[in-house]
């Protein structure tokens, strides 16, 4: 007998893994979300299915081993393209989720094509652990040393290569290992190594880049329809492919929400897109500063002027989000002394600095003007200086607001731990600036103002009101949080800047309500009824009635976005179809729809084969099923909550899944190891004790490490983050094999079920974790995820 | 690359929609002739319940009897891909190719209504699409002048409302961004394609008195709409405006 192919199912296993992880990069790129949680479910769903498959076709495939292991992984090398191919065919447009009644089944339907190379992957490993049983230690070793160099390897491909080219690089790599398989296992005939290795050359010489088409709702999509638009750059990282579009027929002109009283023109711009979201503007700058003025006719104005009534001096500015550089553009233009411009990608910073540089009149080297490429919250946190203006950039389009790269995901900028951080970088007199797109009725301007006035309540502010300044133009609101009351001096600027611009008053101390709501009418004053109410007595009343979520976001709970209320769900779907859709922001309902079909799949392909077959006469006792159905939910909801909680520190989605996703496997392959090695009797309660301490340790002592810790370069934090998770994992990898082997001496005809009931739980755990962390927090999913453990131990003492 | 897309997701929407619109015409069609007027009818009537629903929130009192009669003579069918026909009566948005929409009807007829155009009134709308706004503000304005920004679209625009006969709409493909000085000054202005502000070249061609009406959102949702008014002072004077009857306080209003 052949020994395993050990260099095949390394080179498989990490081609999965970074398949994985270039999903939710295209995905980004396509729609508008990383659907980090859908992906992860699909994986599963894919191995759950692989596994139920092996039991069934155990007999069949046995005398044929080789060959099926070989199609494995040829398959996975085409399906890996065609599904991507193959999902783009499908007209699925979450904007029309709720209009029309096929785009869940197209939901599914995407889904499942998303699966399939996930089952090929799933069906080689798995078979080659079913036919070298006894090898499995070593066979394990070279399959997690491949998933987690394929899962963090992807990450730095991905800063040389685009993704729709390292797709095409992926399929090389599962064609090579396809190759090798030969070779490894000997099968016959011995020209297909041959035959294989050569199109693996061919593939990664020959082929082109994957087309990646995004959907045609997205900016970039729509600006380039306009005639005369044409792409003049584009640039890719792992944290987002840039595109930047010119049109010298058909002008950007971007001044988001000017004043109705301007009359000026915005002068020549770049549109520049992340992942096709935007347009942020990179406005041609000659050094005049005239041509800016429409700058000074935005809400984002607004703190020059109020700054201007008490200050002598000029303001030194701190930028978050600076992107391609207007509201440095903003600075200069009201004189300010220094600008501190952070912006994350270095690609976006690029453009102004090297490409653009003449476009953009050397911005970023203007005197007092200082990049740094960094995260926000790192840089606020590490950051000695003080600043007169923080101004936090609108970073997100309009047409996205709700449904943008943020959406589901965490966002850091806008929680309440965020609001007190740059509140402490402020001088005495200092003020945050935060501007916001409009909507109505209000939630992201409401919910801002919950923020705030929690974040003073928590940095000890007797009297939030004092400090707190909120006006609207008519698309745009701009929120002032000032580190000291405001001045008869500085409301009066404040007046005098919103009347000349006519927008309104939304807040500020001492307003009359009769000063509310003059320029742009609303059926009722609702900025202003809900400014006082948020600093009223009854605030918690008003979060509670209001109909959209407008409770302040933590860093627990950093779903700034969420406005979806289940109470109020049913009567916004009622009225979805007279004018009241947009109340009802599509990703929540999406993540609905994921776990819907996340359950029927599972049910469908892991546990109903299994039912069906002979199998169904085995079935195991409710101890059995109990214990696999949690170990499954409790493994899914840490490593989901894991990796939204190190999203902050890793300063971006792609970042977190690549690293806790590698940390979780290689390390709870670690713990499956020892679990083989180590004699205890009781190891599974010792496991998930030393678990449950270790991750009751980690909520409290992470806020504050991350905190310290996050101005740290990407490749320590990267470390540090894989130490952290490190002890966690490998307890968590103790209790599948134990009890797995446990069935495998007292009864062997239950494990079909095990790995199913496993693979189903895993399947569902990896939304529903979502959806907990969203409603309940990260915190209470990770206790949850403990409790759960608990339970399993106890199920565990029913084993027969 | 777009176009490409265009192509690919029409070709399988088409596919898609085959099968209802059989459907729908072996059961909901009784004949070839006025095929379409009872399907029509009956949308007029849910965008009057829609409109009565939203009075308080929309500040109109019931929709004007001439936009009412315009909604129930244009035929929407005619503007929407020839596969979506079976749901040209439905009162949703539903996409016409570009990765732009056919707006709602019930919204159409909101904004006409807010637009208060009569009788001889010149119109100009920024964002032809479907041509489908257009038409509507045919039947009750003396003039419209409509420009497009993307170019297959405006051209296909301008055939099919020439081919129905609108021989007050004039139409052209190009930036909407300097209006259109030649016809200027307007009664009402309609800006339907989403710019991040208003042109202020627009607010210049308004007569005193006119109002300008702005969707404001996404393709597929419209969040609010947004009221222009220039005083005969050529002050302006703005409302937004909620198209939908809803308070987002329980108990409260």
């Amino acid at each position: 007998m052949p020994r395993p192919p050990f260099i095949a199912i390394g080179l498989l296993s990490a081609c999965v893994l970074a398949y994985e992880v270039l999903l939710t990069r295209l995905l980004s790129i396509v729609l508008w979300h990383h659907f980090a949680y859908m992906i992860i479910s699909a994986a599963m769903l894919g191995y759950g299915a692989s596994g139920t498959a092996l039991t069934l076709l155990k007999e069949k495939i046995t005398p044929h081993f080789g060959a099926v292991y070989v199609s494995a992984a040829v398959a996975l090398a085409l399906l890996m393209p065609a599904a991507h191919l193959l999902t783009q065919q499908m007209p699925f447009n979450p904007l029309e989720l709720l209009w029309d009644n096929t785009q869940p089944a197209r939901l599914f339907a995407v889904y499942l094509l998303m699966m399939l190379p996930f089952f090929c992957g799933g069906l080689g490993i798995g078979l080659v652990f079913a036919h070298f049983g006894k090898q499995a230690s070593r066979i394990y070793a070279f399959d997690i040393l491949g998933a987690g160099a394929g899962s963090l390897g992807v990450i730095g491909v991905l800063f040389l290569v685009p993704p729709h080219r390292v797709l095409t690089a992926l399929t090389a790599l599962a064609l090579l290992a396809a190759a090798i398989a030969v070779a490894e296992l000997k099968v016959r005939p011995k020209w297909l190594m041959e035959l294989f290795a050569g199109l693996a050359v061919l593939a990664a010489v020959a082929l082109p880049g994957m087309p990646v088409h995004s959907s045609a709702y997205k900016d970039l999509s729509q600006i380039l329809n306009i005639a005369g638009a044409r792409v003049v750059e584009e640039r890719s990282s792992p944290l987002g492919q840039i595109t930047v579009v010119d049109n010298t027929r058909v002008p950007l002109r971007d001044a988001p929400g000017m004043s109705l009283n301007a009359t000026m023109e915005p002068p020549p711009q770049l549109g520049v897109f992340v992942d096709g979201n935007g347009p942020s503007a990179l406005t041609r700058f000659d050094g005049r500063l005239a041509p800016l003025s429409y700058l000074d006719q935005l809400t984002s104005a607004l703190p020059y002027h109020v700054l201007a009534a008490h200050q002598a001096r000029s303001p030194r500015v701190l930028v978050l989000g600076a992107g391609s550089g207007s509201d440095v553009l903003q600075a200069l233009y009201h004189g300010s002394a220094a600008v501190d411009a952070v912006e994350l990608d270095r690609n976006v910073t690029g453009l102004v600095q090297q490409r653009f540089k003449d476009y953009a009149g050397n911005l970023y080297e203007q005197p007092g003007v200082q990049v740094y490429a960094a995260e926000a919250r790192g840089f606020v946190n590490t950051s000695d200086q003080r600043y007169d203006l923080i101004q936090v950039a609108l970073l997100d389009s309009f047409g996205t607001a709700s449904a943008g790269l943020y959406g589901l995901s965490e966002n850091y900028l806008y929680t309440v731990e965020a609001l007190q951080a740059y509140l402490s970088r402020l001088t005495p007199d200092g003020m945050l600036a935060v501007t916001r797109w409009l909507t109505l009725p209000p939630r992201d301007a409401l919910k801002l103002f919950a923020t705030a006035v929690a974040a003073l309540e928590r940095s000890g502010v007797p009297n939030p009101s004092s400090r707190l300044v909120m006006i609207r133009g008519w698309k745009t609101v701009t929120l002032l949080v000032k580190n000291s009351a405001f001045t008869a001096n500085e409301i009066a600027a404040l007046k005098e800047f919103s009347r000349t611009r006519s927008f309104d008053l939304a807040w500020y101390p001492g307003m009359r309500a009769d000063e509310a709501n003059r320029y742009n009418l609303l059926a009722q004053p609702s900025f202003f009824e809900g400014a006082v109410a948020l600093l009223g007595p009854q605030r918690q009343d008003f979060i509670d009635q209001y109909k959209f979520h407008i409770e302040p976001a933590t860093d627990d709970r950093p779903h700034f976005f969420r406005f979806f209320k289940w109470n109020s769900a049913a009567e916004i779907f009622g009225l979805r179809e007279h004018g009241g859709m947009p109340l009802l922001d599509w990703s929540y309902p999406l993540l609905v729809a994921t776990l819907v079909q996340a359950f029927a799949a599972s049910v469908l392909l892991i546990v109903a084969p299994l039912a069906l077959s002979r199998c169904r006469r085995i079935l195991p006792g409710a101890p059995v099923s109990l214990y696999f159905l949690a170990i499954g939910f409790a493994f899914m909801f840490m490593e989901i909550a894991f990796i939204q909680k190190f999203v902050l520190f890793l300063a971006h989605p792609l970042y977190a899944v690549a690293v806790v996703l590698c940390a979780f496997l290689v390390f709870a392959a670690a713990g499956s190891w020892l679990a083989g090695r180590w004699q205890a009797e009781n190891k599974v309660t010792l496991a998930v004790i030393a678990m449950g301490i270790l991750a009751l340790a980690y909520l409290a002592i992470l806020p504050g490490l991350f905190q310290a810790l996050i101005h740290l370069p990407d490749a320590a934090k990267i470390i540090i983050s894989v130490a952290l998770i490190a002890p966690l994992a490998m307890c968590m990898g103790v209790p599948f094999p134990t009890a797995m082997m446990r069935l495998a001496g007292a009864a062997e005809e239950a494990i079909p079920w095990a790995w199913a009931i496993n693979g189903f739980a895993s399947v569902v755990g990896a939304v529903l974790a979502t959806l907990l962390a969203i409603h309940l927090g990260f915190a209470a999913v990770i206790l949850l995820a403990v409790l759960i453990y608990g339970l399993a131990c106890a199920a565990l003492r029913g084993f027969a | 690359m777009n176009n490409c897309n265009d192509r690919l997701n029409d070709k399988t929407m088409k596919r898609h929609f085959a099968l209802g619109a059989f459907l729908f015409c072996c059961c909901a069609l009784p004949s070839q002739g006025g095929e379409f007027d009872a399907a029509r009818h009956k949308m007029v009537e849910a965008v009057l319940a829609d409109a009565n629903a939203t009075t308080s929130y929309s500040g109109i009192a019931a929709l004007s009897p001439s936009v009412v009669a315009a909604m129930e003579k244009v035929e929407r069918h005619r503007f929407v891909p020839d596969w979506l026909t079976a749901f040209a009566y439905f009162n949703r948005p539903l996409p016409i190719g570009h990765g732009q929409t056919i707006s709602q009807p019930f919204i159409v007829a909101l904004m006409t209504d807010l637009m208060q155009v009569e009788e001889g009134d010149r119109v100009l709308e920024i964002g032809t699409g479907s041509g489908y706004q257009a038409a509507v503000l045919a039947e009750v304005a003396g003039s419209v002048y409509s420009i497009e920004i993307i170019e297959p679209l405006g051209k296909q625009a301008g055939k099919l409302l020439e081919s129905l006969g609108y021989r007050n709409v004039e139409t052209k493909v190009g930036d909407g961004y300097y209006g259109w000085p030649e016809a200027a000054p307007f009664d009402a202005i309609m800006v339907t394609a989403a710019a991040s502000h208003v042109p202020p070249p627009l607010i210049k061609q308004l007569k005193p008195g006119g109002r300008m009406v702005i969707p404001l959102g996404t393709q597929f949702m419209t969040q609010y709409l947004m009221l222009v008014e220039k005083q005969q002072d050529g002050s302006l004077t703005t409302r937004q405006i909620l198209p939908v009857r809803f308070v987002p306080l329980t108990g409260g209003h």
